[in-house]
């Protein structure tokens, strides 16, 4: 897995060290361990680059120290969107590639999700 | 704000049909029967598999939601969490033959866990619906639910407590780590919680590209070969044999360079960006594709049409390859967006220089 690392320095990840009660949901919900433990207390970003923006930790945060700018990195989805077309190859409709449905629910009002 | 349903109202309570074929029974609980499923798969559901695996009903390829039970589970049984694609939900029935458990199926619209997750249609609100819906919390005594990892996108943990009382346990991303994650006490070893993509991973998810590719691509190849008999040194259906074809066979290279053999050896090409590294594997397919054709270089026609494919097969390579980013396990939408912005301009790019080479070699011939 050494190689299954994408381009640098990209990723929109961000962990609020003020707001950390060190719970670890963050660090169990993401799926490539870019994020470990600080001592007992705080979670810290420890892989950067292995990010991929999917949002599980922001969600899963219970005290919104973790922001990224979530979504699916998928070219086919993205060019769909540009063109207007709503079916997409990889996921079915990419209406919420922009954002992660977690935040997306929130700013409908329809769930307080993070 | 989720307005949760009372689970107390039965009129509410909305069992799945029974009438589905891996459906073998029925398991009495104070909400009523709970249909009870095979976790043996029968050659039909490996069949669906295979099909879905192509692009065959895909789209439609779904179990009810709703409440199963595998097994004979009691109140003391946990509960599993999974989506209504048919492939999601036959992993994981397959993967706990042996043992008593509660299915909680969410209405995913038939898409998987992790791309139902990223859309929000596998999500906190759904969840709690759906638990309301089953009346689990009359079935089961504890408040315990095991979802799979790859569905935090999608579901705030701490807000599906608030919302419904039951906690969240996060289980391993494979189905078939689940054994394992019971056994332990429902702890996942590190492992466990990391999505790999290995050859095996990548090699199930070629015949969709391929599938895709082709749709898109039929009506290119047909042309193709209908403009190559224009112009030229033959009469028309001499030149489409020999130009048309090579255009068709050279196409169907570049579809075989970005979306199998790029994925196939993704972690040895080089680069970070897909379309670099399909890019990289259509310039080598294109090369060798000439070399086969042997053009006649000492004269521009033949010239031409080396030129053209050099930049067609790559620019169609890198396209596909980057296509792919979408199937990928570990590309970011930061990552992807920086990609495309180098990238489709030169793809475009190259792509109307060697189709404008082409027609002027077929045409100077």
């Amino acid at each position: 897995m050494e190689n299954m690392i994408y381009l640098k320095d990209v990723v929109t990840l961000n962990l609020n060290e003020e707001k950390c009660i060190g719970c670890g949901m963050c660090i169990e919900v993401c799926p490539h361990a870019v994020i470990g433990m600080n001592g007992a207390e705080r979670a810290r970003i420890q892989k950067r680059d292995a990010c991929m923006e999917c949002g599980a930790c922001s969600c899963n945060c219970p005290t919104e120290a973790i922001s990224v700018q979530s979504g699916v990195g998928c070219a086919a989805a993205i060019i769909n969107t540009l063109l207007g077309r709503s079916d997409s190859p990889c996921c079915g409709p990419p209406d919420s590639y922009e954002k992660s449905s977690c935040e997306q629910s929130d700013s409908r009002g329809k769930t307080s999700c993070c | 704000m989720i307005s949760p349903l009372s689970a107390t109202d039965e009129s509410q309570i909305n069992p799945p049909s029974p009438e589905q074929p891996f459906v073998v029974g029925s398991v009495e609980t104070p909400v009523g029967r709970v249909a009870q499923v095979s976790s043996t798969l029968t050659w039909r559901d490996r069949w669906g598999t295979v099909k879905a695996r192509w692009g065959v009903g895909r789209m439609d390829y779904t179990v009810e939601p709703g409440l199963y039970a595998l097994g004979n589970p009691d109140s003391q049984s946990h509960v599993l969490v999974t989506a209504n694609y048919k492939m999601s939900f036959d992993r994981l029935r397959e993967t706990l033959s042996g043992r008593d458990v509660w299915l909680l199926v969410l209405d995913t619209k038939g898409i998987n866990v992790w791309c139902a997750a990223g859309k929000g249609t596998f999500g906190t609100e759904e969840l709690v619906r759906r638990i309301a819906l089953s009346g689990l919390s009359k079935v089961v005594s504890h408040r315990e639910l095991i979802l799979p990892q790859l569905s935090g996108p999608g579901v705030a943990a701490h807000q599906v407590k608030k919302f419904s009382g039951f906690r969240v346990h996060y289980g391993p991303i494979r189905a078939s780590d689940l054994t394992a994650y019971l056994e332990a006490g429902l702890k996942a070893t590190p492992e466990m919680r990391l999505k790999t993509f290995s050859l095996r991973e990548r090699l199930a998810l070629i015949p969709i590209e391929i599938v895709a590719a082709f749709k898109v691509s039929l009506l290119i190849l047909i042309t193709f070969f209908l403009l190559g008999g224009l112009g030229g040194p033959d009469e028309y259906w001499t030149n489409a044999m020999n130009y048309g074809l090579f255009a068709v066979v050279a196409t169907l290279s570049a579809i075989v360079a970005g979306a199998v053999l790029t994925p196939i050896l993704l972690p040895i090409l080089p680069g970070r960006a897909f379309s670099l590294k399909g890019c990289i594997v259509g310039v080598v397919v294109a090369l060798t594709l000439l070399i086969v054709r042997n053009p006649d270089l000492a004269l521009w026609p033949g010239r031409l049409e080396m030129a053209a494919w050099l930049l067609l097969v790559p620019a169609l390579a890198a396209y596909l390859a980057m296509n792919f980013t979408g199937a990928s396990t570990y590309t970011s939408l930061s990552g992807v967006k920086k990609e495309m912005q180098t990238a489709l301009p030169l793809q475009i790019g190259a792509g109307v220089a060697g189709l404008g080479l082409w027609l002027v070699s077929r045409f100077i011939a």
